[in-house]
């Protein structure tokens, strides 16, 4: 059995006045092992950041479960440590105090010498030396999120969840923000589950990549496998030869599949919705 | 080209205060008698009265025992002088010095304002956790808190059968209502990225009101603290006038009953140098507790 399983997951809304409940997304069944790296791609709307929350158990599902290691999973945990698009970091505390909440939290017998030298081998990781007792005002966008990420893999959570972590970061300081996420996931191996719309950050980072099709009523439609082996970094991986089979094969999906959730492009006529994804291997 | 806002606003400053100084001074300025064009008979009522005393080489001058309009600026210089010299003398159960009557209204303000801040903070905790509850509840603050805190005290007196007591609960009147609908509405409208983060890391109950709950509501808490602070300051003068409690609003009123304006004006002065050193105090620990996004 898969290490993180999201088992036939539909999420309604309730709707207007006199409408019915808004399906969001229906079936949904994703399988990740320990240590994978897996994407969720697709437009605004679809919810895949809602699919994320349920994951982390912020928000509620509707139908089906999720399974972590084993165990169904209902409500937030230590051992699902999500890095938030606008960073959630606590503007009343420095960066130290950030992440020290973080790991008090999740090792709560330390003592302050062994809360403080984790805290400080962390911060070095993300290369913030020097930053500790700043707030995060006064950081920029991108080591708002080095923090935002160094609080994550400091509680070393079963699994990773990032929610479009570098949305808002400026393009220049993505790439390398993603560079220093490639070396620490190698470091670390955790198992990922990212949320986002940049197929580049996507194929870079995942094993995996799942294209969403559009809600109401989104659902996994393909599934393509990064076949571009590790380690890798941002000059070399696009030298490989299926980097833009990929990449065209996702943003042909996203602009003119996504809607209907129909593979075309490889004539494949989807016979029903609740059909298991099409995987899609270079 | 001329560009505006240059010079010292020290110095317009000064330059204010000299011209509201002696604009005062002159136009308080009383004439020297003149008995020209007076009968004796007008002169002699005019002294019976106690408006004119003889001088010396037996014309009349202005009593100077007998005040009429209002008192110039050296006339309040001369009462400042002589009660801050005696700031500190007890002549009687009511005659108390200057700065006594500084403290007992510090004291009174302060304990009503800490009471109201730490009830209203509370209870605004409370509501702005729980929306069911906010809801309900919100009708009776929109009705209690446009009221008066000076309109709640003929009830209050009349409870607790203590001028003391309800001085200190007519500022704690003033100053709940501001409090708790900030507090409550800071609360409520917390991020809620915070409370994801508190929820993940399993912050204990506690924890997740004194690490995240109150510091990410402090900046919209203190808000309502300020006006509630005012509304305090406000509240304590009349309360004293109105019960003769010993403070500062009390000497404004005993002054008044003295006919003795120059004291009033005193008076008036010393409460706003009181507020000005609780305003200052306040916002050196306001700055504590706040943070900026």
């Amino acid at each position: 059995m898969s290490f993180l399983v999201v088992d036939h997951v539909s999420k309604f809304f309730p709707g207007h006045a006199g409408g019915g409940d808004v399906c969001i997304f229906k079936d949904v069944t994703l399988k990740v092992d320990k240590g994978e790296f897996v994407t969720v791609i697709g437009h605004s709307g679809c919810g895949k950041s809602t699919l994320l929350n349920i994951i982390a158990g912020l928000e509620t599902l509707s139908e089906g479960g999720v399974i972590l290691n084993g165990r169904e999973v209902s409500g937030p945990g230590l051992d699902r440590m999500v890095v938030f698009q606008n960073f959630a970091l606590m503007p009343w505390m420095t960066v130290f105090e950030n992440i020290a909440l973080a790991v008090r939290s999740a090792y709560p017998d330390w003592d302050q010498a062994q809360v403080v030298a984790h805290v400080h081998k962390y911060i070095a990781l993300v290369g913030l030396k020097g930053a500790e007792d700043k707030r995060p005002i006064a950081l920029s966008g991108g080591m708002k999120q080095r923090v935002g990420l160094a609080r994550a893999f400091s509680i070393e959570p079963k699994v990773l969840l990032l929610d479009e972590p570098f949305a808002q970061i400026d393009a220049l300081t993505r790439g390398v923000i993603q560079e220093e996420l490639v070396q620490m996931w190698n470091a670390t191996r955790n198992t990922v589950f990212m949320v986002t719309h940049d197929v580049d950050e996507a194929i870079l980072l995942s094993d995996r990549i799942m294209l969403m099709t559009n809600g109401p009523s989104s659902r996994i439609a393909e599934i393509v496998d990064v076949t571009i082996p590790r380690p890798r970094s941002r000059d070399t991986v696009i030298e490989h030869p299926h980097y833009y089979k990929i990449r065209n094969h996702v943003i042909h999906f996203l602009v003119r599949h996504a809607a209907h959730g129909v593979a075309s492009e490889r004539g494949v006529q989807r016979e029903s919705p609740a059909a298991a994804p099409l995987v899609v291997r270079f | 080209m001329k560009t505006h806002g240059n010079g010292s606003p020290w110095m317009i400053s000064v330059f204010i205060l000299v011209i509201f100084l002696g604009g005062w001074h002159l136009l308080t300025l009383r004439t020297s008698f003149d008995a020209k064009g007076k009968t004796d008979e007008q002169l002699q009522m005019m002294e019976f009265n106690g408006d004119i005393v003889r001088a010396g080489a037996g014309g009349y001058i202005w009593n100077p025992e007998k005040m009429k309009g209002v008192p110039g600026p050296l006339a309040v210089v001369e009462k400042a002088r002589t009660e801050l010299s005696e700031a500190f003398v007890i002549k009687g159960t009511n005659d108390h010095g200057i700065a006594y009557l500084v403290l007992y209204t510090v004291s009174r303000f302060a304990a009503g304002f800490l009471a109201a801040s730490v009830v209203a903070i509370l209870f605004g905790i409370l509501l702005g956790l729980n929306r069911v509850l906010f809801r309900a509840v919100n009708p009776f603050i929109q009705i209690l808190k446009p009221i008066s805190p000076l309109a709640w005290m003929p009830l209050l007196l009349y409870t607790v059968k203590d001028p003391k007591w309800t001085a200190i609960l007519v500022v704690f009147m003033a100053a709940v209502w501001p409090t708790l609908a900030t507090t409550a509405f800071g609360v409520s409208s917390l991020k809620k990225e915070y409370l994801h983060v508190a929820a993940i890391l399993q912050l204990s109950r506690f924890k997740r009101l004194y690490r995240v709950i109150l510091p990410g509501a402090a900046p919209t808490i203190v808000n309502g603290l300020r006006i509630a602070f005012g509304s305090a300051l406000v509240a304590v003068v009349p309360a004293e006038m109105l019960l003769g409690e010993l403070g500062v609003g009390y000497l404004s009123w005993i002054e008044w009953n003295n006919l003795d304006i120059a004291g009033v004006i005193f008076a008036i002065l010393v409460v706003g140098v009181v507020g000005v050193i609780l305003d200052s105090g306040f916002n050196k620990l306001a700055g504590l507790v706040t943070y900026q996004e």
